[in-house]
Formats: C-alpha cells, structure tokens, sequence
C-alpha cells in the first residue's frame, strides 16, 4: 500500500481504535436499555475466556470462523465475492452425515480424513455451480451465491423430514456411529496433562484450522496457483496476456473456496453435533465474510478476527444468561463491531492517515 | 501549412458572434496534460472537424465543452456570451448536444422514451411522449432522420440508434452538435447517409463538431478543421487550403527525428507467416480484414498507422490474447492454433515474445512487486517452480535482480511495485522480461508511447541487438519517426487491411500519410 503510514498502524492500532469505537456505542447502546454497560463488558470478556466454561465454546465458534473467513479470503484474492459460504457449509454438512451413516468406522483417524474430504467435496461442489454460472453465463457470483444459501436451507430442510430423518419426530438425522466421534479439546490436552474444560465442543478440528490457515498463507502467497490468483485478482487483462484462462481461474478459486467453507461442517457436524440438525452453520458463513474483512484478507488477521468474533459469539451468551439482554440486542452489539471494524473503517483510518502524514511532515 | 489567424470564420466581418469560443483552455489527469492551453473558434452554422490521434486529447476538450469535465483554466464563450459549463444540464441549457461515441441510451426503453428521457415535461408521460412524437415526426422529414419511434433502442441497428442520439439533442434544442467519432461503428452507407444529415442539419443552421481520426471524413464534410497533437492545438485550418497528406503530416506530428544507429539488416527465412486472417470483435464488426504478410529472421517489420486500424488486433491475435475469426498462421512450418483454446503461454512456447501496448493493464500488474512483473508469464516456466506447485521466488528475485542492472532499471529495488516506476522504466521491465526470453519472434507495440528521451534510445537500441541476433520483430507503433528509424521494412494498416508495403529509404513521411489515411498514391497518380 502506498499509504505511506507504518504497517503496525494499519494492521494493529486501526483495528483496535474501531474495535474501542464499537465498544463505546454498544455500551450506550446497552446503556439505552437501561443496562450496567460496564458490568455487560465486564460478563461478555469474562463468559468468552473464562476457563472452565468460557473458552472452550469460544475456540469452538473459532474454529467454524477460520474456515469461513478463509473461504472469503481466498475468493477476494481473485477479487471474487463468495457470499455463499454460509450454504457452502451447510451442503458439506449433508456430505459428512452420508459417509458417517454409511460406515461403521473403525478409529476416528480415519473418519477424520473421510469426514474431511467429504466435507471439502460437498462445499466445493456447492460452489462450483455459481462459479460456472459466472464464467459460462455471466449471472453474477454474488447473487447466485446467495440463492445458494436458501436452496441449501431448503435441501436440508427437505432431507432431515425425509430421506434422512431418523426415527422420531425431530428433524434430524441418525446419530454417527460414536467410533466416529472426534476428541475434543478436554481429550487432547489431557495427554499433556492439562485439565480442559469438560463440556466444551471445541474439538481437533480447531488445529485443522490453524493447519488451514498456513495452507492458506502458502497458497497465496507462496505458490504459483496463488501468483496467478492474485494476479487474475489485480489485473484480469495482465492475467490473460500471462495466459491465464480466466474461466479456469475462477473454477478453480471458487473450489477452494468453496472447500474451505465447507470444512466447517467437520467441526460443527462431525465435531459437534453429531448428527445433521436443522441450521447447523448458524450465521457462520456470513460471519465469515466480516472475518475476512476484519483480518485483511491475511491468514494471520483472519484467525485473530475469528477469535474476536468466537469471543463475541460466547460473550454474548453470556450477556443473555446472565443479564437478561435479549438476544437481539446481542446481535446489535456484534454487528456494531462488524460495522466499525468494516464498513465504517474509514471513520478511523482517515484521522489516523492525517495524523501520520502530518507527523511526517513535521519530521521532516 | 497556412494557419490562419481568425480561423472557421469564413465571413469575419459579419456581426454573428462565433457559436463556440475555447480560450486557453487546459486540463490535466494527475501528470497527464490532456489540454493545453487550447484555443478555438468554430463559427456558426460550420461543420468544423477536430481530428488527432487517440489520446490527443480531442474527447476530454469536448466533455470539457460538454461539461463532463472542469477545465483547470481557460475560458467559454458560446454565441459571444461567455457562459460557465458546470455540467451537462448547463451545456443543454446552452443550446450544446452531444452524440457519444459510446451511445447513452437505454436498451429496453422505446426510441421514443430515450428521446424523452430527463426531458419529460410533467409527472405523467402521456403527454410528452405524444408531443416528442410530432416532434420527432417534423425532423424526420426535415433532416432525413427517420426512425420508428416505438422500436425498441436495443432490438434496432447501431446506424439508427446513432440517429437516437443525435434526435435526443435536437429534441432538447441543441444549436450545437458535438459528435465524437460518430463512424466508428458504422457501415459505409450508414455513414454517408449521417453525413448527409449533417449536412442538412448546417443548412438548418445548426453548427457541428466532428471529432475523428478519419481524415478522408474531413475532407469530406468539414467546413475547418482543427489537428490536435499531444493535448496541445497544432493547427487550425480551411478544409478546402489543405490535404489528407498534411493533415496527417501535422496529426503524427515530426518531433525530434530520431536516428538509431543500425548495420544493414541481415534478413534470413520466414519464420512466421500470416494467411488471410479475419478478427471481429464482440459485435461481429470486421478489425482484421483478410490479411497475410511473412515475417523474416533478421528485420524489424514496422507496423505504422494510426490508432484504431486493426493493429491492436493483430497483435493480440499474434500474442494469444484473443482468438483470430478465420485465417492461419504458421510458425517454422506449422501452424498456430488460433481459436479460443490457445493462450498467451503456449505462444510463449513456441518462441512468441510479446510487449503489450498497454502496459499499465497488460503488461504489468501495478501493484505487483518488481520480482513478480519479471516472472510475469513465465511463472511456470521450471527455474521458477519448486515441488508440490510452489514458486521458487528465490529464482525470481535472483531474476529480477540480474534484469534491472542489465536494464538500467532505476531504483534497482525488486521489492518495489511496479507503479512506483517511471513510465520508461515499467516499459524497461516488460522489454527485458521478453527479450532476454530470446524469442524467435518478438511482437512489440508501442515500445516509447509515454516514455522518456533517455529510455526512448536504449530501448530502441535492444530491438535492434534482437534483431542483429538474427530474431524477426514486429514493431507497431503510432509514431511514424519510430518506425522509419526502426524498420527494414513498413506496412501501412488502415482500417483493417493492409494499405501498402513500402521499405523505409524508398519513401517518406507524406507517402505513409497518405497511406495511413486510406489513400493510394499509386493509384491516385
């Protein structure tokens, strides 16, 4: 960037100055309700990274916006919007509850894997579709992907009263055979002998997160596939002289993102759940795309962006247990500071520009 | 060249203030003078042409005109008033029309609604669509203009969709019409039945400006005639007093003369050979009309035209940037492919180098570092790939390193991104990465368009070290010095054939003005 601020002050003190900001209006906000803001803040930081019952939900939502973010992040890097991450996910879901009912599995290893991949296919195959609509037909990839949020709903609606429904009246699906079951937190950090929080979510899937990231950072920026992704995302005509085939590109980029979107369904489906439910993403994959947007398209940013937005995700349970503020109200919060950290991050970084270049300028 | 000091004013006596006075007019984008202190009079009732290369600057004087853009300085005076053209509405109001190149209308609307549209006189339609109606009757009939009012703009041809544009001025009562490349994309017929409208429309009364690079239209439809160069006013002039030659004498312009050092050419075989190719574009208008000429190892074949005559489409077709419509190429005794499959890598591999035109979208990815515009293309090439599909961007720095101290690159930084350049060092990138490639052929357009003295004559001087090293190269380039200085040999493109062949010490400037303006001297003589 030739903004010519110092890159602490763009990928740290910004950042941080609209995340102030937002806590500052969701406190009069809160405030307005005739609530202690304080003592909301106070509850939301406590609920999200208490111990024994705080941070294991908040790696566990984590986990699910890693995956989300980075399937926004590397779709923006070829300058593709994939607002679809959120039926991306929800797809997957449906492709790890077919091969976990279709097995009866030996080690959970090898249900990982599987799971993994199925979950990877069934996202990349959800997004495949608007990806070819876009390069073949030209239908724009936002607003298809967005339809493909609502077929997904409805797919899965249909398959969990149909086809997939266990016995019962319930719209889920047969419970995973439990050899399929993934170790949670609590399990993993025993062997070291740490005593994690028992009933925590937050499973092995968390590191396939991290270990998503560094592919990410690697893809992007270390091999060839990513130099051609961002140049197809500066320049589509340099691309093209380069011999890059747009059409192929863009498959290409909207498979991995699609993918990655869905890896989240091993986490919250596999992981989790254990069975498809209705509404298993929950948000996430739009949460995603403020993730992406809060962590600058960089894998680094997205994983500390995932675990604000984990953080606020578990704090703002809290808030509704614990202090009565209804549900709503919490998603006025989290989107304030979506709105600050996002949209709104002009309102910080132009003072924050001037102040700079006038320093500069003072020095010099 | 006689410059007249009271131009367009064929009787300066008369009390009739001119319909169009720019005074010291200058307009800047960022560094790019577009205008420069530029003055011109058209007086009324005349067509007055304004021709000039693109990026002249002819279309940013007429949206200044037209209010699109703010002149940083300079005055308009329309009718002797002077008048402040803060946007369109202002130019209306002024009596000002404009037909777009680029039509402004609606596709699915009726010729009737775009004719009303943003002059509709009430809330309700009705009324103004009955009254542009007889409107639209009366000038039909007066100006040869007829268009079937409840056609559908996106359904009727572009000749007649002009027609809409010019009936949407004349609606909102212009008295000055501004047409900015109006035969672009017109048919022969389609455009002398517009200049026949014109010509009725100055009999009317109406004054026009004609902006094109066509110089046989000036010939024959202006009144005066305007040449603009570089964003500056070169000339001003009675269309009757002058030639196609000159005008494309003082359109190209002579600038310095530029001399390369250079030994007689050594001109071996063929090693590319164009047969009959055919290129449309994207509305099926022919860009290439059947052309076939060879290549040699050894010389440096100039392209020379102006721009717009189907060069742009050559080159791209040659380079694997868009496929051909019919034709064939061959390289060492086989073919190339041609269609939609081929890309711009494979060529790559067949020993196609290529220096883009446009370098700031094709060439270079701006906001690339050094490093990655060096390896750009090549990136898959083995000495810049590593296991498991991961760059070797080592090898790539390493690269870029080697190229800017051969290339006199300046700043010698790989790390930095490629607009942070000067324009004749961007250019530098892109010329090393392609020659040191070796190419068998190198495509090079516009290798100095932007570029500075210093870096004009070192550059000049690689083309001609490629060609010693016994490669063939295909120069296009706008500036008839630089293929003169360059060239073992010239063709002249006009309009998408190729107007004549001719070897740079057996002709001269005016020979390939004439050419380049669509003329055969041969013939004519």
């Amino acid at each position: 960037m030739n903004t010519g601020i110092p890159k602490w002050v763009d990928v740290i003190l910004i950042p941080l100055l609209s995340l102030i900001l937002a806590f500052v209006v969701s406190g009069l906000v809160v405030l307005s309700i005739g609530k202690d803001p304080i003592q909301a803040i106070k509850l939301m930081v406590y609920g999200a990274f208490r111990l024994n019952d705080g941070i294991g939900p908040t790696l566990y939502y984590t986990t699910s916006f890693i995956f989300t973010g980075l399937a926004v992040a590397v779709a923006f890097h070829a300058k593709l919007f994939n607002i679809g991450g959120e039926g991306q996910a929800a797809i997957a879901g449906v492709g790890v509850t077919l091969v976990m009912l279709a097995f009866d599995w030996p080690h959970w290893t090898i249900a990982l894997l599987v799971g993994t991949l199925a979950a990877a296919a069934f996202g990349a195959a959800w997004a495949a579709v608007p990806a070819y609509l876009q390069v073949k037909r030209g239908s724009h990839i936002v607003i298809t992907t967005i339809m493909f949020n609502l077929i997904a709903g409805s797919v899965i609606a249909y398959l969990l009263v149909g086809p997939l429904q266990a016995n019962g009246s319930l719209p889920e699906s047969s419970r995973f055979p439990s050899a399929a079951a993934l170790p949670t937190l609590h399990d993993i950090l025993g062997v070291v002998g740490i005593n994690f929080d028992r009933f925590s979510d937050a499973n092995i899937t968390f590191f396939m997160a991290l270990l998503a990231a560094v592919g990410v950072w690697l893809l992007i920026w270390k091999s060839r596939l990513g130099y051609e992704i961002r140049m197809f995302g500066e320049s589509d005509k340099a691309a093209v002289y380069a011999g890059i085939s747009p059409v192929k590109i863009t498959m290409i980029v909207m498979l991995i993102s699609g993918a990655l979107a869905g890896l989240m369904a091993v986490n919250t489906v596999q992981g989790q759940a254990e069975r498809l439910v209705l509404g298993a993403v929950e948000g996430a994959g739009f949460i995603g795309i403020a993730v992406a947007l809060m962590g600058r398209n960089h894998p680094v940013g997205i994983v500390l962006a995932a675990f604000l937005f984990g953080a606020l995700t578990q704090g703002g349970v809290e808030l509704q247990f614990e202090m009565q503020i209804p549900a709503q109200m919490v998603i006025v919060i989290q989107a304030l500071i979506i709105m600050f950290t996002g949209s709104l991050e002009n309102l910080v970084r132009m003072p924050v520009e001037r102040l700079f270049t006038r320093m500069k300028k003072r020095a010099a | 060249m006689t410059v007249t000091e009271n131009p367009g004013q064929p009787n300066a006596a008369a009390p009739t203030p001119p319909a169009i006075e720019l005074i010291g007019i200058s307009k800047a984008f960022g560094p790019v003078q577009a205008n420069k202190d530029i003055t011109m009079t058209v007086a009324k009732g005349a067509i007055h042409g304004i021709v000039g290369e693109n990026g002249a600057g002819k279309s940013t004087l007429m949206s200044i005109l037209y209010g699109f853009y703010k002149a940083d300085s300079g005055r308009v005076k329309i009718n002797g008033v002077e008048t402040e053209i803060t946007d369109s509405h202002a130019a209306i109001a002024a009596g000002i029309g404009m037909v777009h190149q680029h039509f402004m209308l609606v596709d699915t609307f009726t010729v009737l609604e775009n004719v009303i549209l943003g002059a509709e006189d009430g809330p309700m339609l009705k009324p103004s669509l009955a009254k542009a109606r007889k409107e639209l009757q009366r000038l039909a009939n007066e100006y040869e203009l007829d268009v079937d009012p409840d056609a559908i703009v996106g359904e009727i041809s572009v000749g007649f969709q002009q027609r809409v544009e010019i009936l949407k001025a004349l609606y909102r009562q212009a008295e000055i019409l501004i047409l900015d490349e109006p035969t672009g994309v017109l048919t022969p017929a389609e455009a002398d039945h517009l200049f026949r409208i014109l010509k009725n429309l100055k009999e009317q009364g109406k004054t026009i400006v004609l902006i094109t690079h066509k110089l046989r239209e000036i010939m024959d439809v202006t009144d005066t005639v305007s040449v603009m160069r570089r964003g500056e006013m070169t000339a001003t002039i009675e269309t009757a007093t002058t030639s196609p030659s000159k005008l494309a004498e003082a359109m190209v312009g002579r600038s310095v003369i530029m001399e390369v050092e250079k030994a007689p050419a050594t001109v071996g075989e063929t090693v590319m050979e164009i047969k009959n190719l055919v290129v449309k574009d994207g509305q099926g208008v022919e860009r290439l009309k059947n052309i076939s000429f060879s290549l040699k190892r050894g010389e440096v074949l100039g392209i020379a035209g102006v721009a717009g005559n189907g060069q742009t489409e050559l080159l791209e077709v040659l380079g694997g940037i868009r496929p051909a419509t019919s034709g064939e190429v061959i390289m060492k005794g086989d073919s190339i492919d041609l269609t939609i499959k081929a890309n711009a890598q494979k060529r790559r591999h067949r020993g196609i180098g290529h220096v883009p035109e446009d370098r700031h979208a094709r060439g270079l990815v701006m906001s690339f570092k050094t490093w990655e515009n060096t390896a750009l293309g090549y990136h898959n090439e083995p000495e810049f790939s590593k296991k498991f599909g991961m760059a070797n961007q080592k090898a790539m720095l390493a690269d870029a390193q080697g190229k800017m101290e051969r290339f006199d690159i300046r700043p010698p930084n790989p790390q930095l991104v490629a607009s942070s350049f000067s324009g004749g060092n961007q250019q530098k990138i892109v010329l090393a990465r392609e020659i040191e490639r070796n190419p068998e052929v190198l495509l090079i357009g516009q290798p100095t368009r932007g570029v500075d003295i210093g870096a004009i004559e070192f550059i000049h001087q690689q083309i001609v070290k490629l060609r010693d090293a016994g490669k063939a190269i295909l120069l296009i380039s706008v500036e008839l010095d630089e293929i003169q200085a360059l060239s073992d040999r010239i063709l002249v493109m006009f309009d998408g054939i190729i107007q004549g062949e001719r070897l740079p010490e057996n002709t001269d400037k005016n020979e390939l003005g004439l050419l380049m303006a669509g003329v055969d001297p041969e013939a004519e003589a």
